[in-house]
């Protein structure tokens, strides 16, 4: 089953709607509270990601019976370096940001920790593209 | 199958008066577990959905909503009859009314004891620092609000293990008094102990409580028909009595722990305390991204105000609350008010403190098997493809989604949306008969007729 949503660059009043819708769809799936948190924890900070640093994004989320897959591909500035990015209090956030309480530089590394498989590709000037693989077993991976 | 688990099974103390009821679906808008559907005219409560918050009871423009209570007569069986009063109650009386004359009056109903229902907020503190040390989630959860832990149960089920399983000061004195009761001759079974209740949720709580524990409450007194009759006893009698309440332990952080930040201000890290059961919605939604941050404790009330704002308060809310804080404000100087080991006392009883596990259930699962799950899911959102969108109730649901998993459960079909019946008319699909069946069925059969006996028609309140 496939779910698709736009994310809105620069809107912080609306980041984490998809998340939200996730986790209410999950919970009609009847998925484990675990792992479901995990998938919402990972998918908010990738969310807020886009709103933070980029332009626009598109959300498509794969459900079958083994897995979620969470795919985000945003129109952006791009990460010009992904593995600087992804140390934990690395961030670009501007002071605006940071005085809303993002910008700590610990999005990437919580969304490493909350999924089981995680790919980040960036053409920087272009755009990021993001993809989350959660597997509904623990142990399934 | 259905599910007979006791801990499935929930016990409601909101009821639909059917007479009462126009079916004009505040109620069902309002609800924020989507609880209620309206049939036959009537809206209709279901069972395992309702958190007994009181939302219903509130925005009813008929009063068609009510709380059960157990019969006054129900304390005569018992040889002490004990009211147990929360701080709460005195403070909707006027100042110029003492504690003592609201004892007195309590006493002339037929109680033996009056006890204070937050005697023990120093256990409870103690048992929450104990609680804090032993369990890493954060943020914890306070499990004061009976409504909230529902609603966490049903709404926000990965949320469940953040709530701190400590027992509240009403059950915590209540073992108490009875141990005490016990002490000085009166056996257990001769001890009925009754609560003052300031609504429906804690009344569904002592009788069908979360946590693996069994109440030793005998019942609930709801505390709108006990002001009122103490109203009328205290107009009535000229001369001033002077009873004293039979155990006076209350201090300022008693007086005030029912009310909004009663819990949080004791808490040395950061704690939030949120009232009001949307407000609650929002800030567990936030829990659940993760995005709070460091807050250590949550203090989450499903009534405005806390319990001053229940639904069985006759006084105004923030006249309880101002009185209420003047009173603690005259206790907090003293040097009692201060004595925490005032708590040596209830050693007794200070091995129940804390709760066993509380279960989630989820409300919104379309099934238990995944797979099954999945086809409804595709089914119910071909369905919303098709469903308008309004989100008018007319369907007997609350909005288009709610209609759509109706159907998919098979509790409701696609021709209850009234715009679809006019389509499948049109198409010739179905009859005008039919469909004018399927409208009673939702709206009753007297429904269209005309009736000047409702509100803003000609016989209002006639
Ligand atoms: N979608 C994106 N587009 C462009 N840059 C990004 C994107 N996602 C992350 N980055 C870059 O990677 C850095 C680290 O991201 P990360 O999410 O770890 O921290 P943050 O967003 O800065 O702060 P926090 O997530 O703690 O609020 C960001 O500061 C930004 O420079
Ligand atoms: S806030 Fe108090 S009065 Fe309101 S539902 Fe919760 S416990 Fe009852
Ligand atoms: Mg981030």
């Amino acid at each position: 089953m496939q779910y698709r949503f736009k994310i809105a660059g620069g809107d912080f009043s609306n980041a984490g709607t998809v998340a939200s819708s996730v986790k209410k769809i999950l919970r009609q799936l009847n998925i484990n509270h675990t792992v479901s948190k995990r998938i919402v924890i990972a998918l908010y900070e990738a969310e807020v990601n886009v709103v933070a640093h980029a332009y626009s994004g598109l959300v498509e989320i794969d459900i079958d019976s083994e897995k979620l897959r969470a795919y985000i591909a945003d129109k952006g500035p791009g990460i010009p370096d992904i593995p600087k990015a992804m140390e934990e209090g690395f961030s670009t956030a501007s002071p605006q940001v940071r005085e809303m309480g993002f910008g700590a530089g610990m999005g990437l590394s919580n969304m490493k920790r909350n999924c089981d498989i995680l790919n980040i590709t960036s053409e920087p000037g272009t755009g990021t593209n993001v993809e989350m693989i959660t597997y509904f077993k623990p142990d399934a991976r | 199958m259905p599910d007979k688990n006791p801990h499935t099974e929930f016990h409601h103390a909101l009821r639909v008066n059917k007479n009462a009821c126009t079916g004009c679906t505040h109620c069902m808008t309002v609800c924020q577990t989507k609880a209620i559907r309206v049939r036959n005219g009537k809206a209709r409560i279901i069972a395992n959905r309702c958190v007994d918050c009181g939302e219903c009871y509130k925005v009813c423009p008929v009063s068609a909503i009510s709380v059960e209570q157990d019969d006054l007569q129900m304390i005569f069986d018992y040889e002490a009859r004990v009211i147990l009063i929360p701080s709460i109650f005195i403070g909707q009386f006027s100042h110029k009314i003492p504690a003592s004359s609201i004892y007195s009056a309590l006493k002339d109903i037929g109680f033996t004891h009056v006890f204070q229902v937050e005697n023990t907020v120093d256990m409870v503190l103690e048992a929450y620092s104990e609680y804090r040390q032993k369990n890493e989630i954060r943020p914890l959860i306070s499990s004061f609000c009976p409504a909230i832990v529902r609603l966490i149960q049903v709404r926000f089920p990965s949320l469940v293990d953040n709530i701190m399983r400590v027992n509240p000061p009403i059950d915590m004195s209540a073992l108490y008094y009875l141990e005490q009761l016990k002490a000085s001759g009166i056996p257990a079974e001769k001890t009925g102990l009754f609560y003052a209740t300031p609504c429906a949720a804690k009344i569904a709580a002592i009788k069908s409580p979360v946590g693996d524990t069994e109440s030793v409450i005998t019942g609930v007194i709801n505390m709108n028909f006990l002001y009122n009759k103490i109203q009328r006893y205290l107009q009535n009698t000229s001369a001033e009595k002077n009873m004293p309440v039979t155990d006076d332990l209350l201090n300022s952080r008693g007086i005030l722990w029912s009310l909004t930040r009663g819990e949080a201000v004791h808490c040395d890290k950061r704690a939030l305390a949120v009232d009001g059961i949307r407000n609650v919605t929002e800030i567990l939604e936030d829990v659940e991204n993760d995005k709070l941050g460091s807050v250590e404790f949550l203090e989450l009330r499903a009534c405005d105000e806390g319990c001053a704002g229940g639904i069985l308060m006759t006084g105004n809310r923030f006249l309880t609350v101002e009185r209420l804080r003047k009173l603690a404000s005259e206790h907090a100087g003293s040097k009692e008010d201060k004595d925490k080991k005032l708590s040596d006392r209830f050693i007794n009883v200070k091995e129940h403190s804390f709760l066993g596990n509380i279960e989630p259930r989820n409300i919104e699962k379309l099934d238990e098997d995944f797979n099954v799950a999945m086809k409804k899911m595709a089914r119910k959102r071909r369905m919303m493809c098709f469903l308008p969108g309004f989100d008018c109730g007319a369907c007997g649901a609350p909005d288009c989604q709610t209609l759509a998993e109706d159907i998919v459960q098979g509790r409701a079909q696609i021709s209850h949306c009234v715009f679809l019946q006019h389509q499948l008319v049109k198409q010739n699909l179905l009859s005008h008969e039919k469909a004018g069946k399927i409208t009673e069925e939702i709206w009753g059969n007297e429904r269209l007729e005309k009736n000047c006996n409702k509100i803003g028609a000609e016989d209002e309140n006639y």
